[in-house]
């Protein structure tokens, strides 16, 4: 497959399993919770009839309320479309590397952010608030998390890091793991999973996702809960690819027969990786509970030192 | 020629200037004619970056200091910082033209306008110390005398006492710092100095007092203290030069003498100004996170802008040093063009809030809300500029900050253990700094603008005259426009950086045009102009695809606030509610934030109360340290004042001994 067509494929296939995925998380904790569950398509039906529906908006809103859907769907769509699942063999990845996937996804919390100001209750500044609060720790984790990840593998484009590790550039470091961590980290905040964000709760007091977006009905709320699906898948490509790199196509000049061969193989793996972090997750989130607002703190700046010990390792084991 | 005839019509409007008295159109037409002489620096400015050879003729002219001329001449660096100012104060200029008619007294700005706009060329195109230093307090004076334009305000007055104390510590540190570079034989043009040898104490010695001449007036943290309370206390679009534009006339004097004139300075001063800017990177941010002055915020945003591109400069420095000359010329050129970014957006959202204050008479966050339904052009241009100034793609300040990240990403290649350890935690500093800039705008932009009005001016914010709307726009799409086109800008900075660091280096030269790709193809790139357009055509999908598979219907309704229907708007969050998390997690030991709250008796009717309580630590332990010392000091010399005429005598027969014993060891010697 060439690059062109590989990476259409891409921008199609993220969108396209984003509400499987988490449709399975849901079905599994269900699961575990001792209910049946609703299928795992069911998110493709609820978008399908949130789309259906009129949007309502608010008197007092304003056109950046209505943007904001749209601009949050495409900067995450966006950015899920350069971090390679299947193969390496991207068209635009050269155009963003980590740090401007950081600032994607930092583009994106923006306008959700704005959008939940806007219309001007209290609701909404407050996950607008606590989102930022939450952000700026973990925006910094993830880019020492880049940073180490650089240092490591001399690039900060995350095709290139994949290739290196795949090629046997890396054996196993502390630092890889400490970065995992603090990745980790940094994904269930900036996904707002427990225990820093409940995604099924509608307690007024604990959102901090749902509180921002709490004004949004039909499309446009189908907008931002896609988002939100895709920024799920994103990461869970992210943490798979890099850490966990096996099947991925990496393409060569003598194996250009066998790519179509390769890339099947690929996209079988990123789909087992996805349903085993998918499950993983479920299962992390139902043995744990949600935490104190003001313990993000503490949480984020674990990552964000996490992220730091993970660089400062690199020349501790270098030098021992 | 053509900048010399720009500069002295700036001197002449200064002139008309005072002889403008009450006369609306009178001020208009000086600000059009500052308008057009700046137009005509850009233009000088453009020209000279366009041609391929380096340096301009020098200018020789017969004043200055009774034993030599005063020099001037034009190089890359002076013509980019050329371009830098004059486009702020081109804009500023036309934003004045409507915007002076709603100045308090007009009379007290439109004089001093002139001769700040014609200060701060002055300062980029001398070619010896004198004149730099004449020019340098043509900037600062004519800019304290804006501060003090509306003086009836004693907190102005003390903004602008403390601005003249700054200034004039920064003055005398540049002075002792060319005095050591000219030495002994007092070779005060630039040329001389740079062919002076300096030995280990004079080189430390010069570095520090131009870090700390400097570095005060850009902002550098501990000696910003004068900048959150001056800048905004000029009018809009003198605080917008201030902070946009005079602060990188300062790192211009910074470069002019860490790059060329001392020319080899050690890795040691990278490191350290590389650290100072990380503190005064994040400890601007989240003084300016606290802020509910929307002005006062701005400034301290200025901080924490100028502690970026420091880290820029000293990383650059210490690649230099260590021989790395093209990861030397990224950093340099990372902070470059974080410089011009910072210029164009700042300027932005100064004349923004001074479009603000226009409109409904407030700069307070807490008065202000729903102001983008007003003030749509206003609101749009300012929206443009928070994104930028939050590091968002695709606009202008992502990628200065990108290249600054990769420049860091490859800071511990340095051989020493120090840097090795240390950029990584800058680097945890910087990133930390651009996070939390992105919340500090998301709160101004969002309680300003989005919403719903909090007072009553808000609620009737006014129309504001084309030229300022006209302004913002153009200044808010230069932010997209050098966001989108990266390539073209770092190859012209790329001309501007090979005399001071010795090295050719083009950051695109791996991939080509679209392409930033600094260290090499494999090594991580970025295009903002792919990106843009493939986040557009996304977007268009994203449209199509939801407006195909749905309905395109809209019903407008009371907002649903999970049932709690209100309607007042003071049931919203304010800045202080939204900075509550942010104070809470990073303020708690930095500034001793606490919050205390008072609740009334049961059956007490009385308010309960949340009294939030900050330490500024520089303020209270740094300069009211030296309050309190140089009080002391006084006090203990004050009893020479009460001495008999015989303990006089004696002092000055003392003295006398003294000298005469110092002179006869230094004739032995």
């Amino acid at each position: 497959m060439s690059a062109v067509l590989a990476q259409i494929v891409q921008i199609f296939l993220v969108v396209a399993l984003a509400p499987l995925i988490t449709g399975w998380v849901r079905k599994v904790k269900s699961r575990l919770q001792g209910r049946i569950g609703a299928s795992p398509l069911q998110p493709y039906r609820d978008i399908y009839r949130l789309l259906q529906k009129e949007a309502v908006v608010a008197h007092s809103a304003s056109w950046v309320f209505r943007a904001a859907p749209y601009v949050t769907f495409s900067a995450v769509w966006l950015a899920a479309a350069v971090i390679p699942t299947f193969t390496t063999n991207l068209l635009l990845a050269p155009a963003a590397d980590l740090i401007a996937l950081v600032a994607l996804l930092g583009l994106a919390r923006f306008w959700t952010a704005l959008a939940g100001m806007d219309v001007g209750t209290a609701f909404g500044g407050m996950g607008a608030s606590r989102e930022m609060m939450i952000a700026s720790l973990a925006e910094p984790a993830m880019l020492m998390v880049s940073f180490s990840l650089s240092l490591i593998s001399g690039t900060t484009s995350p095709t290139q890091i994949i290739a290196f590790i795949l090629g046997g550039g890396v054996g196993i470091e502390v630092s890889m793991g400490l970065a995992l961590a603090a990745l980790i980290m940094v994904a269930i905040a900036e996904n707002g999973r427990i225990p820093i964000d409940n995604p099924a709760t509608h307690l007024e007091l604990t959102m901090v996702h749902e509180a921002m977006v709490l004004e949004y009905s039909g499309r446009h709320l189908a907008l931002m809960e896609g988002a939100a699906m895709v920024r799920l898948t994103l990461f869970m490509a992210l943490i798979g690819g890099i850490f966990a790199p096996w099947g991925m196509a990496v393409p060569s000049p003598e194996m250009s027969g066998a790519n179509v061969l390769a890339e099947m193989v690929g996209l079988a793996a990123f789909l087992a990786k996805c349903f085993v972090l998918a499950t993983a997750l479920a299962v992390f989130e139902t043995m744990i509970a949600k935490m104190r607002v003001f313990r993000y703190a503490d949480f984020l700046g674990g990552a964000l030192l996490l992220g730091l010990l993970a660089t400062i390792f690199l020349y501790v084991s270098e030098a021992v | 020629m053509l900048i010399a005839a720009a500069l002295s019509a700036l001197l002449t409007l200064a002139v008309l200037g005072v002889l403008a008295g009450d006369q609306l159109w009178r001020h208009r037409l000086v600000y059009v004619c500052c308008a057009l002489a700046s137009a005509a620096l850009l233009v000088g400015g453009l020209k000279h970056l366009g041609q391929t050879p380096g340096t301009g003729p020098a200018i020789i002219l017969p004043f200055g200091l009774p034993w030599m001329s005063a020099h001037f001449r034009l190089d890359n660096l002076s013509a980019l910082f050329m371009v830098i100012v004059n486009v702020g104060t081109v804009a500023a200029s036309v934003f004045g033209i409507g915007y002076c008619s709603h100045l308090p007294q007009p009379r007290r700005v439109t004089p001093f306008f002139p001769l700040f706009l014609f200060g701060m060329n002055a300062v980029l195109i001398a070619d010896d110390a004198f004149m730099f230093l004449v020019s340098w307090e043509f900037m600062s004076l004519a800019s304290w005398l804006l501060v003090l334009a509306d003086h009836k305000n004693p907190e102005n007055r003390a903004a602008a006492m403390v601005y003249l104390m700054m200034a004039a510590f920064g003055t005398f540190c540049l002075l002792t710092c060319f005095g050591l570079l000219a030495g002994a034989e007092g070779g005060y043009a630039f040329s001389a100095m740079r062919a002076a040898p300096l030995t280990p104490v004079t080189s430390f010695l010069v570095v520090l007092l131009a870090v700390l001449g400097a570095g005060s007036k850009a902002g550098l943290v501990p000696l910003h203290a004068w900048l959150p309370l001056a800048h905004p206390a000029a009018p809009s679009h003198v605080s917008a030069l201030m902070s946009g534009v005079m602060t990188k006339v300062a790192l211009y004097g910074l470069i002019r003498i860490l790059f060329d004139l001392h020319g080899h300075v050690s890795w040691g001063w990278g490191a350290a100004l590389m650290l100072v800017g990380g503190i005064t990177a994040v400890l601007g941010v989240l003084y300016a996170i606290l802020q509910d002055d929307l002005k006062t915020m701005l400034a301290y945003s200025t901080v924490e802008n100028i502690g970026i591109v420091v880290i820029g400069l000293g990383l650059s420095i210490a690649f230099k040093d260590s021989g790395e000359k093209a990861l030397a010329a990224l950093a340099l050129v990372a902070g470059l063009y974080h410089m011009i970014n910072h210029s164009i957006f700042k300027t932005l959202l100064f004349l923004s809030a001074g479009a603000v204050i226009t409109a409904t008479g407030e700069r307070d966050l807490g008065k202000l809300g729903g102001l983008l339904k007003r003030m749509p052009w206003t609101g749009a241009a300012t929206l443009v500029g928070a994104a930028a100034i939050s590091a968002l793609p695709p606009l202008n300040g992502f990628v200065s900050e990108w290249l600054i990240f990769q420049s860091l990403f490859k800071g511990p290649s340095l051989p020493h253990w120090a840097m090795k350890f240390g950029v990584p935690v800058v680097g945890a500093m910087l990133a930390l700094a651009a996070a939390l800039a992105a919340s500090c705008f998301v709160r101004a932009y969002g309680i300003a603008f989005l919403g719903r009005p909090r007072s009553r001016a808000a609620a009737a914010a006014h129309h504001l005259p084309g030229t300022m709307r006209w302004t913002m726009a153009v200044l808010a799409v230069l932010c997209i426009v050098l966001g989108t086109i990266p390539v073209t800008v770092t190859d012209a900075l790329s001309g501007v950086i090979q005399p001071l660091t010795g090295v050719h280096f083009a950051v695109s030269a791996d991939l080509g045009w679209p392409w930033l790709s600094p260290v090499s193809s494999t090594r991580g790139s970025y295009s903002g102009t792919v990106l843009m357009m493939t986040g557009l055509s996304l977007f268009v999908v994203s449209i199509l695809l939801v407006h195909g598979f749905g309905t395109t219907k809209v019903r407008r309704a009371d907002a649903w606030d999970c049932g709690h229907r209100e309607d007042i708007p003071e049931s919203q969050y304010t800045g202080q509610s939204f900075a509550q998390p942010m104070r809470r997690a990073f303020c708690t030991s930095l500034f001793a934030a606490r919050e205390t709250v008072e609740m009334p008796e049961p059956g007490d009717l009385s308010p309960a109360r949340l009294t939030v309580r900050v330490i500024d630590p520089i303020w209270t332990y740094l300069y009211g340290g030296i309050g309190r010392l140089v009080d002391a000091v006084a006090d203990q010399v004050n009893r020479i004042q009460f001495l008999t005429v015989r303990r006089y005598l004696l002092m000055m027969f003392a003295t006398l001994v003294f000298m005469l014993l110092v002179v006869a060891v230094r004739q032995q010697q």
